[in-house]
C-alpha cells in the first residue's frame, strides 16, 4: 500500500538552533505567543523563517509540526483521513491535528501554495475560538492552550490567484522578515559554513550584485540560504566560481542569458 | 556512390536564363555558363543552388555573385562562401542593392572581416549579457547601447557593433565585459564627475593634458577593479598580456603607491596630474575606454537639474506621508498662521542603499529615491544638503522630468523612425534564411466600438451560449474526478462494491476505494490572436467577433486566464498588435467594447504577429499554452512578397519557434473554402474550418478538450 507520509516533522527540539535575532521578532512572537495569537512570518525564501521558527519551538519548549504546502495539498491533507487496511477503516490524524492536540507549534510554510479550501480549517483556528472542525469524525476539536498557528508567505510571488486574502491576514500577528543586513548576513554565514572574512565578503558581494538584479530580470536575489549553500561548498573546497555557479546562478533563474550574466559576475568576483 | 555527371553547357544555359529573368533583364549568360561547365557536378548544385536562393532576393546580386563565385572557390571553402552570400543578402535588406554588390565586389574585405564574423563578439549577441551584468554592478542605472567608439557618457555606454580585436571569440566577449566594467567604474568611482574643463584649461596643452590624467586615472582604477573584481581583474591582465599591450614605465608606475592611498575618487587622480602631465603617456591598455569629456559634460549638464528636481518633488511626498502618520503635535499659538519649514532629510549611504531620515525618523526610501540619491552622489560625490530640502507646493512640475514612455501613435506620426517598437526576424523560405530585424511592430490599444454589441450577440446566440457553458462546464469538473484511489474524499460506490464481493468470496479486498477530487488549479494560458485585416471584411469579420465572444464566455466558466489582440498592418515596417484584452484584465465592459471595435483594417503579415504574442504568451507562467488564431487564413500582405509561398512559409516557421518554446498553436479558420496550404501550416490536428458560428462549440470544445488534458 501507498505510504501517506505528509512532509512533516514533529519533534521537540532538544539543541539551541542557531538563529541571529534581526530585529524583535523574538519577543514579538513571545507576546503572541503568551496570548495564543497565530503568527504570520513574510518574507522572501531562504531568509531565516524556517530557522526561526526551530528557534522559537525550541525556546517555548514546544514540538513542531512544520508543513511545507504545495498546490495539492488538501484540508485532508492537513485533518488527517480514513484509511483502509485488510477491510478495516483506521482514522490517522493529519499534521495539523496532531499539533491542535498535542499543544504544538504547526508552521505550515509557504501557506499561499496551499489549495483555497486548506482554508476552511485555518479560519476557525486562527480566530479566538481556536477550534478545529474534523468534518469526517464529526467532530469540533479544541486546541490545547499550548497549541500555536504558524504561517508563512512570500509576498514577492506575485500570483494573481494566490494573493493572501485580508480576512484570513488579519488574524495574525504578522512579523516581516528581509535579508539580514550586511554584518550579521556575514556573521550567520561564517557561523554556517565556517568560511574566512575574505571569502564571506565575495559572497556578500555576489548577493548584492544579484539583489540588484531584482525586478531587473530577476524575481529574486540571492537569498541568505542560497549564499550559505555556495559557502558549503567552498569550505568543503568546491573551487569558488564553480560552487557559485551551481548553488546560486543556476538556483536563481532558468533564463539562459540571465544565468550567463550571474556567470559573469561570480566570474568578476572571484 | 554514384558520380553524377556535370550538368552540359545547354542545361546551365537553361537554369541561369530562368534564374536570371533574362527575357526582362537582359542579363548574358554565356560567359557565366563557360565559367561553370568545367566544373564537377557537387560543386556546380552548390553554385547554383545559393544562385536560386540569392536571385530570390535580387536578381543583380545574384548575377554579380555568380560573376565571383568560381574565383572565390579557389580560395574560400563553402562554409565561407555561404556566409558570404547572406551576407550581401543582408547588406541588401538593410541598406539597399549599391552596398550589397560592394559586398560582393570587395571579396578581401570580406575575408578581413571574415575573422570578425567567425570569432568576433556580436553586440546584439553580448548585450543581453552584459547588460544584466551591468546591472549587477551597484551604482546609476546604465545602458549599454551600440556605437561607433567605445566610450561613456556617465548614462550610456557604447560598445561597436562587433568587437575584433582579439583572437578568439572567448577573449573577445571577455573584452567587451572587461570594457564595459572599465567604464562602469569611470562612473562608479567619479571619473565622470571630474569638471574637465575647468581642470584641463589651466594647463598650456589641454590634449596633452587630458592624455595625462587618462593614464592616471587609468591606474587609479585598475587599482580600484583589483580591489572590487579580483576575478575580472585576472582576467583582465591576462587579456592584455595576449593582445600585446605595452608594459606600463617604470615613472607611471611610481605613481600607483600615491593612488592607492585613495583610489575611489577621482582627486586623488587630479592631485598627480602637474607631475604627471610633462611625462609621455603610456599606451592604452586594450580594455581602457578613453574618457570623452564633451559627451559626459552634455550627459551631465542634464541629469543634474532633472534629478534635483526629483528628487526634491520625491522627498516632498515623503515628507507628506510621514506627517500624515505621525501623530499631530500639539499646535502651538505662536506658530498658528506661519507655515511650516520645508522639511530637511539626512542621508547617509548604508549596506546595499540609503538610510534616509527625517528629524531623526528613519525612513525606507522607495527605489526611486534610492535611484536618484545613487546616481547625485555620483556627481557630487556626496549628496549636497540643499538637495535634501523637500520641494516646496508649486515649486516645479515634476511631471516635465519624468521619463514618459512614448505613446506608440505618436511615434507613427512623422517620420518611420524605430522608438518604442519590437523588432522580429522573418523567415525568407527562398533564401533559406531569417531576414534579419525585417519586422517593425508597435503594441497599440484597440479603440472601443459599440458597447452594447456583446450583449447583441449573446442575446443572439442565447441557445449557443448555454450550450458551450455547459460543455466547458463539464470539462472543468471531469478532468478532476479521480477514481478507486487508495485515499479520497468520497467513497467511489462501484470499488466499494466490488470489493466485498471479493471479500465475501474470500479473496484479498482491494483498498483502492475512493474517489479523489483533483481540484488541482487550471493551469492554462489561452492568447487569442484576431485577424484584423481587409480580407476579413464583411460576414468573416461578424464571425470573428461572434466567435470570440462565445469563447470568452465559456473561459470565463472554466476560470482559465485569457488575453486577446488583434493584428494587421502595412508592409514590414507597420505591423501592429490591438491590445483588446490582457492577461490581467477582466472580462468587464471595456473589453466587451474593444471586441465591438474589432474591424478590417490592412494586410496579414501573420508571422511577425505569431512571434510577438507568442513571446507575450511565454511572459506568463502557465503549464500548458494556447495560441490561437481566429483568421481567414489567408496571409499576405501590401504589394510585396508576403502574398502566396513566402508568407505561407514564414507563418510556418514561426508556428514552429512557437511549437518549439513549448507553446500549442492552433487555428480556427472562417472561410467557406477549404484551404490546403492551413495543414502545412498548423499541422493536421491543430487547425478547423468553420463556415458559420453555430458550429464552432462542439470544434473547440472537443480540440480544447484534446489539448488540455
Ligand atoms: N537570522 C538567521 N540566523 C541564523 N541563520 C540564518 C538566519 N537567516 C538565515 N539563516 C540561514 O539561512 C538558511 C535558510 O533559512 P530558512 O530558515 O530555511 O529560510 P526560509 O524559511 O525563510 O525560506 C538557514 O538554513 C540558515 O543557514
Ligand atoms: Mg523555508
Amino acid at each position: 500500500m501507498e505510504s501517506i507520509q505528509s512532509p512533516t516533522e514533529a519533534h521537540f527540539i532538544t539543541q539551541e538552533p542557531y538563529y541571529e535575532p534581526v530585529g524583535n521578532e523574538v519577543t514579538l512572537f513571545e507576546a503572541a505567543y503568551a496570548n495564543r495569537l497565530p503568527v504570520l512570518l513574510k518574507g522572501p525564501t531562504g531568509c531565516g523563517k524556517t530557522r526561526f521558527m526551530e528557534y522559537m519551538a525550541w525556546r517555548l519548549k514546544r514540538p513542531l509540526i512544520t508543513v511545507s504546502c504545495h498546490d495539492d495539498l488538501t484540508t485532508s491533507d492537513l485533518v488527517g483521513r480514513y484509511l483502509v487496511k485488510g477491510g478495516e477503516t483506521t482514522w490517522v490524524d493529519g499534521p495539523l491535528t496532531r499539533a491542535v492536540r498535542a499543544g504544538g507549534i504547526c508552521y505550515l510554510d509557504e501557506i499561499v501554495e496551499a489549495r483555497k479550501d486548506t482554508m476552511v480549517v485555518i479560519h476557525p483556528l486562527a480566530d479566538d475560538r481556536r477550534m478545529m472542525p474534523i468534518e469526517k469524525l464529526g467532530q469540533l476539536l479544541e486546541a490545547s492552550p499550548d497549541f500555536c498557528l504558524a504561517i508563512s508567505y512570500n509576498p514577492g510571488y506575485q500570483s494573481v490567484l494566490k494573493e493572501l486574502k485580508q480576512s484570513t491576514r488579519q488574524r495574525f500577528v504578522a512579523l516581516s522578515f528581509d535579508y539580514p543586513k550586511p554584518e550579521l548576513e556575514a556573521r550567520i554565514i561564517r557561523h554556517e559554513t565556517g568560511l574566512d572574512e575574505a571569502a564571506t565578503a565575495k559572497l556578500l558581494k555576489l548577493a548584492e550584485m544579484t539583489r540588484n538584479l531584482k525586478g531587473n530580470g530577476l524575481e529574486e536575489g540571492a537569498s541568505t540560504r542560497l549564499l550559505v549553500h555556495a559557502g558549503k561548498l567552498i569550505a568543503q573546497g568546491v573551487e569558488a566560481r564553480a560552487a557559485c555557479q551551481g548553488a546560486v546562478a543556476l538556483a536563481l533563474t532558468d533564463d539562459e542569458d540571465l544565468i550567463a550574466a550571474v556567470n559573469e559576475l561570480i566570474a568578476a568576483l572571484f | 556512390m554514384r558520380i553524377s555527371p556535370p550538368l552540359a553547357g545547354e542545361e546551365l544555359t537553361r537554369r541561369l536564363e530562368t534564374t536570371f529573368d533574362v527575357e526582362f533583364t537582359f542579363h548574358k549568360v554565356g560567359h557565366l555558363v563557360a565559367i561553370l561547365a568545367p566544373l564537377e557536378r557537387d560543386t556546380q548544385d552548390f553554385i547554383l543552388d545559393l544562385v536560386d536562393r540569392i536571385a530570390s532576393t535580387n536578381i543583380q546580386i545574384s548575377y554579380e555573385f555568380t560573376r565571383r563565385v568560381v574565383e572565390a572557390l579557389d580560395r574560400l571553402d563553402r562554409r565561407v562562401i555561404e556566409a558570404w552570400a547572406v551576407h550581401a543578402m543582408d547588406t541588401y535588406d538593410q541598406v539597399g542593392l549599391r552596398p550589397a554588390l560592394e559586398v560582393l565586389f570587395k571579396v578581401d574585405d570580406f575575408l578581413t572581416h571574415a575573422h570578425a564574423r567567425a570569432a568576433g563578439a556580436f553586440f546584439h549577441e553580448v548585450q543581453p549579457v552584459l547588460s544584466s551584468f551591468l546591472c549587477g554592478l551597484s551604482g546609476r542605472r546604465l545602458d549599454l547601447k551600440e556605437g561607433e567608439q567605445v566610450y561613456t557618457d556617465s548614462e550610456r555606454l557604447f560598445l561597436p557593433n562587433v568587437m575584433a580585436l582579439m583572437e578568439s571569440e572567448a577573449d573577445n566577449f571577455l573584452l567587451c565585459k572587461a570594457q564595459v566594467t572599465f567604464m562602469w567604474a569611470q562612473t562608479r568611482f567619479g571619473s565622470a564627475r571630474v569638471d574637465f574643463a575647468g581642470v584641463l584649461s589651466r594647463y598650456p596643452d589641454p590634449d596633452q593634458a587630458l592624455a595625462a590624467f587618462q593614464a592616471l586615472d587609468s591606474l587609479r582604477l585598475d587599482i580600484c577593479l583589483a580591489r572590487e573584481l579580483p576575478g575580472l581583474w585576472r582576467d583582465m591582465q591576462g587579456l592584455s598580456r595576449r593582445h600585446g599591450d605595452a608594459a606600463i614605465p617604470a615613472g607611471w608606475l611610481s605613481f600607483t603607491a600615491v593612488l592607492n592611498r585613495d583610489p575611489a575618487v577621482p582627486e586623488t587622480a587630479l592631485a598627480l596630474l602637474d607631475t604627471a602631465y610633462v611625462l609621455e603617456p603610456p599606451a592604452a591598455r586594450v580594455y581602457q575606454a578613453r574618457l570623452n569629456p564633451p559627451a559626459i559634460a552634455a550627459a551631465r549638464e542634464a541629469r543634474l537639474e532633472r534629478e534635483t528636481i526629483l528628487l526634491r518633488v520625491k522627498l516632498a511626498k515623503l515628507a507628506e506621508e510621514q506627517r500624515r502618520k505621525a501623530p499631530a503635535a500639539p499646535p502651538d499659538p505662536s506658530e498658528e498662521r506661519r507655515t511650516p519649514p520645508p522639511a530637511q532629510f539626512e542621508a547617509k549611504p548604508e549596506g546595499l542603499g540609503w538610510e534616509l531620515t527625517l528629524d531623526d525618523q528613519p525612513i525606507a526610501p522607495p527605489e526611486d529615491v534610492k535611484q536618484l540619491l545613487t546616481s547625485i552622489a555620483l556627481d557630487w560625490g556626496e549628496i549636497p544638503p540643499e538637495m535634501l530640502v523637500a520641494a516646496g507646493d508649486g515649486e516645479y512640475d515634476a511631471a516635465r522630468y519624468e521619463v514618459k514612455e512614448k505613446d506608440p501613435n505618436e511615434v507613427w506620426q512623422g517620420t518611420y523612425h524605430l522608438e518604442g517598437a519590437h523588432l522580429y526576424p522573418e523567415w525568407d523560405f527562398a533564401r533559406q534564411h531569417y531576414r534579419k530585424n525585417w519586422c517593425v511592430l508597435r503594441e497599440i490599444d484597440l479603440e472601443p466600438g459599440d458597447p452594447a454589441y456583446v450583449a447583441e450577440v449573446i442575446a443572439k446566440h442565447q441557445g449557443l451560449v448555454k450550450h458551450l457553458r455547459r460543455t466547458f462546464e463539464a470539462m472543468r469538473d471531469e478532468s478532476k474526478l479521480l477514481k478507486r484511489q487508495p485515499q479520497g474524499d468520497d467513497v467511489d460506490i462501484d470499488a466499494l462494491v466490488e470489493a466485498l464481493a471479493d471479500a465475501r468470496d474470500g479473496r484479498e479486498m482491494s483498498e483502492q476505494l475512493f474517489m479523489q477530487r483533483h481540484r488541482a488549479d487550471r493551469n492554462l494560458a489561452v492568447m487569442f490572436m484576431v485577424d484584423m485585416s481587409g480580407s476579413t471584411k464583411g460576414w468573416i469579420n461578424d464571425a470573428e467577433r461572434e466567435s470570440l465572444i462565445m469563447l470568452c464566455e465559456s473561459l470565463e466558466t472554466l476560470g482559465d486566464r485569457y488575453a486577446i489582440h488583434g493584428f494587421s498592418g502595412t508592409t514590414r515596417k507597420r505591423c501592429e498588435i490591438y491590445r483588446i484584452k490582457t492577461f490581467d484584465q477582466a472580462y468587464d465592459a471595456g473589453v466587451k467594447a474593444r471586441i465591438a471595435g474589432i474591424v478590417p483594417r490592412e494586410y496579414t503579415r501573420m508571422g511577425v504577429a505569431i512571434r510577438h504574442l507568442a513571446k507575450r504568451l511565454n511572459e506568463v507562467e502557465a503549464k500548458t499554452k494556447l495560441l490561437i488564431t481566429l483568421s481567414d487564413g489567408k496571409p499576405d500582405d501590401y504589394f510585396d512578397s508576403y502574398r502566396g509561398q513566402y508568407g505561407i512559409e514564414d507563418t510556418r516557421q514561426a508556428l514552429f519557434e512557437a511549437r518549439r518554446s513549448g507553446i500549442h498553436p492552433f487555428c480556427i479558420t472562417i472561410d467557406r473554402e477549404g484551404k490546403a496550404y492551413l495543414p502545412h501550416m498548423y499541422g493536421h490536428a491543430n487547425w478547423v474550418e468553420i463556415d458559420e458560428v453555430r458550429k464552432l462549440p462542439l470544434k473547440v470544445a472537443d480540440i480544447y478538450r484534446r489539448l488540455t488534458s
